[in-house]
């Protein structure tokens, strides 16, 4: 199993699958961090850099997509979600165009560039936008099916992705089914977590440390956000009785309210949020900040031991 | 242009605007101010210069046009059930719950428009991707965009307009409709977004000032903008607020707000006598 940031996995699936002619890539003067100067390479008048202008960009996306275009719009997630939001809402998701957002560089993990570039509240405003489609892939393999499964499907989605390498939870073989949960560990009854993006790497560490504490956790794997796999969060919910969430994102409007929603309605039980607790991030490597916010596998291990025995 | 030509479009563009008024007035709101400073050039452009079939909407071959200004759909949605595109008895539906005539206009719903808009700013965005697209497929379509002066403040249309120039789309031809008014008032005491002609230059635009409510101008206008090539073209159109209802004319008052019974009454009686007189001299 390697390492490699799902960014990577972005730009070399845009490359792989750009042969279909009907692939437009648009990016904002980031190409080279987002990834999809490995599409511009090899499809170079397929490949549009908009400069540093979001909301032009997405409008645009929405047009080029009018003609029956298939159009990945990149940016980092905090401009592509923030600065452009009302883009988002009213060029590409009210009229349902074929507009896939490649939002690199979410979350904490982009380290030293500090808070104005962490994004931790794109999942809560793309997924209360109609019409969207929400995913956050934690790995290259899940980006990969993501990807070509946003390709392939008519209507806007956005695809959360990430700066820092990280390990691979998935071998190449592995298969993934749209709107589905992965059932990664099932150590037992005691409580389940449920994780998204990079935090799902966390949280395999986490549950081998609650393990070790003697805790019987299970993790779950939501990379689709929205539409949200409702049948594995009720049926772990109600055979575990406790719930936790992590993602990389806040507490407030994301996978952490998504699946509080869900319980809520279906099978209420006890849920401890573990993400930026209201807070914006600030500037250190990724490692310092996943332990000054709390966000490592050590970390997400002490905050389900205090939840599960209190 | 021929006076027989020029005569029908006169006649035709009354009747646009006689559906604005009967459409907003039966809305009990809705945007008759700029839909009838509009009125002129979206009639030349539906009658004489976009080629789409109201048979074949989706045609890929199709001129597209992107109402920049959403807000006056309904002088869009007159020239569109004129030609054929939804029936013309369906307008007084408009901004009505079920009814397929949004109060701004959405391209899933109605036939003929090729982009939702409504959001200041950013049709003129969509129609730079629509112009790219037909670079990209080698299509001869072309697309047009009328945005409004007051629009003009908002920050994405210099985005769009340094964009289209960037990427020399001479198939994009967009209208400011320089009516000099917007909801809070005089544009240029509300943020002055004059001279927007001057602007669109320095960005690398072909730039055109033309009479708005003059046939042969504007005609000529859109004929040099096809001429035109490496480079989009944008047609400063001056207008007049209201145009073709007396007390509606250059009134930042009549921006949003539907006309009572009484007002309509008067209103439809002067375009029906100006109709009367076009009747005459179209034989």
């Amino acid at each position: 199993m390697g390492k490699s940031a799902t960014r990577d996995a972005y730009g070399k699936t845009l490359a792989e699958i750009g042969a279909d002619e009907r692939i437009v890539v648009l990016d904002a003067d980031l190409s080279k961090s987002t990834k999809t100067a490995l599409f511009k390479d090899k499809y170079p008048e397929r490949h549009f850099n908009m400069g540093i202008a979001e909301g032009n960009m997405m409008s645009v996306a929405a047009g080029i997509a009018s003609a029956g275009k298939t159009v990945f719009a990149s940016s980092f997630a905090v401009f592509a979600s923030g600065r452009a939001f009302e883009q988002i809402r009213n060029s590409v998701c009210y009229p349902r165009m074929n507009v896939k957002i490649g939002a690199s560089h979410s979350g904490i993990t982009v380290g030293e560039d500090g808070a104005t570039h962490q994004s931790i509240e794109d999942i809560a405003i793309m997924r209360a936008l109609p019409n969207m489609t929400v995913l956050s892939p934690c790995d290259a393999a899940e980006t990969v099916f993501c990807v070509k499964y946003a390709a392939a499907t008519d209507g806007p989605v956005y695809l959360r992705l990430g700066r820092l390498a990280v390990e691979d939870v998935y071998g190449e073989d592995a298969s993934f089914e749209a709107g589905k949960g992965v059932l990664l560990r099932n150590y037992g009854d005691d409580v389940t977590i449920f994780a998204t993006g990079f935090m799902v790497q966390q949280s395999l560490e986490a549950v081998e440390l609650l393990r070790e504490a003697g805790i019987c956790a299970r993790l779950v794997d939501i990379f689709s956000v929205k539409p949200i796999d409702r049948e594995i969060i009720v049926k772990n919910a109600s055979e575990t009785g406790r719930v936790v969430t992590v993602e990389e994102h806040s507490i407030i409007g994301g996978l952490g309210s998504a699946v509080a929603e869900v319980l809520s309605e279906e099978c209420p039980v006890r849920l401890k949020r573990i993400g930026m607790e209201d807070t914006f991030g600030t500037s250190g490597t990724p490692a310092d900040l996943l332990e000054k916010y709390g966000l490592n596998g050590a970390a997400i291990a002490r905050k389900v031991r205090d939840f599960v025995s209190d | 242009m021929t006076q027989n030509e020029l005569d029908f479009l006169k006649l035709t563009a009354l009747k646009v605007r006689r559906h604005i008024i009967e459409q907003v007035f039966n809305a009990k709101s809705g945007h008759p101010g700029g839909s009838l400073s509009i009125a002129d050039l979206v009639t030349y452009l539906y009658f004489r210069e976009i080629k789409a079939d109201p048979m074949n909407p989706a045609d890929p071959g199709r001129d597209r046009f992107v109402l920049s200004k959403g807000h006056c759909a309904p002088a869009l949605y007159a020239a569109l059930a004129m030609r054929g595109f939804f029936p013309e008895e369906d307008l007084v539906t408009l901004r009505k719950v079920d009814s397929y005539l949004e109060g701004h206009p959405s391209s899933r719903e109605v036939p003929g428009v090729d982009i939702s808009t409504g959001s200041l700013g950013q049709g003129i965005s969509n129609a730079v991707g629509a112009a790219i697209a037909g670079k990209l497929d080698r299509r001869d379509y072309r697309v047009y965009c009328i945005l409004g002066d007051g629009e003009c403040e908002e920050g994405q249309v210099w985005e769009a307009a340094m964009c289209a120039a960037h990427y020399d789309l001479d198939n994009l031809c967009c209208v400011v409709d320089l009516n000099r008014l917007q909801i809070d008032g005089e544009t240029e005491k509300v943020m002055n977004p004059n001279p927007i002609g001057e602007k669109f230059a320095a960005f690398g635009w072909n730039v055109i000032q033309i009479d708005g409510h003059d046939f042969g101008e504007i005609g000529s206008a859109f004929r040099a903008a096809a001429d035109e090539k490496g480079c989009p073209t944008v047609i400063i159109a001056e207008t007049v607020k209201g145009k073709g209802v007396s007390f509606m004319e250059n009134k930042a008052s009549w921006h949003g707000v539907a006309p009572n019974a009484e007002e309509t009454a008067k209103a439809l009686q002067e375009i029906d006598n100006e109709i009367k007189k076009a009747e005459v001299q179209n034989g």
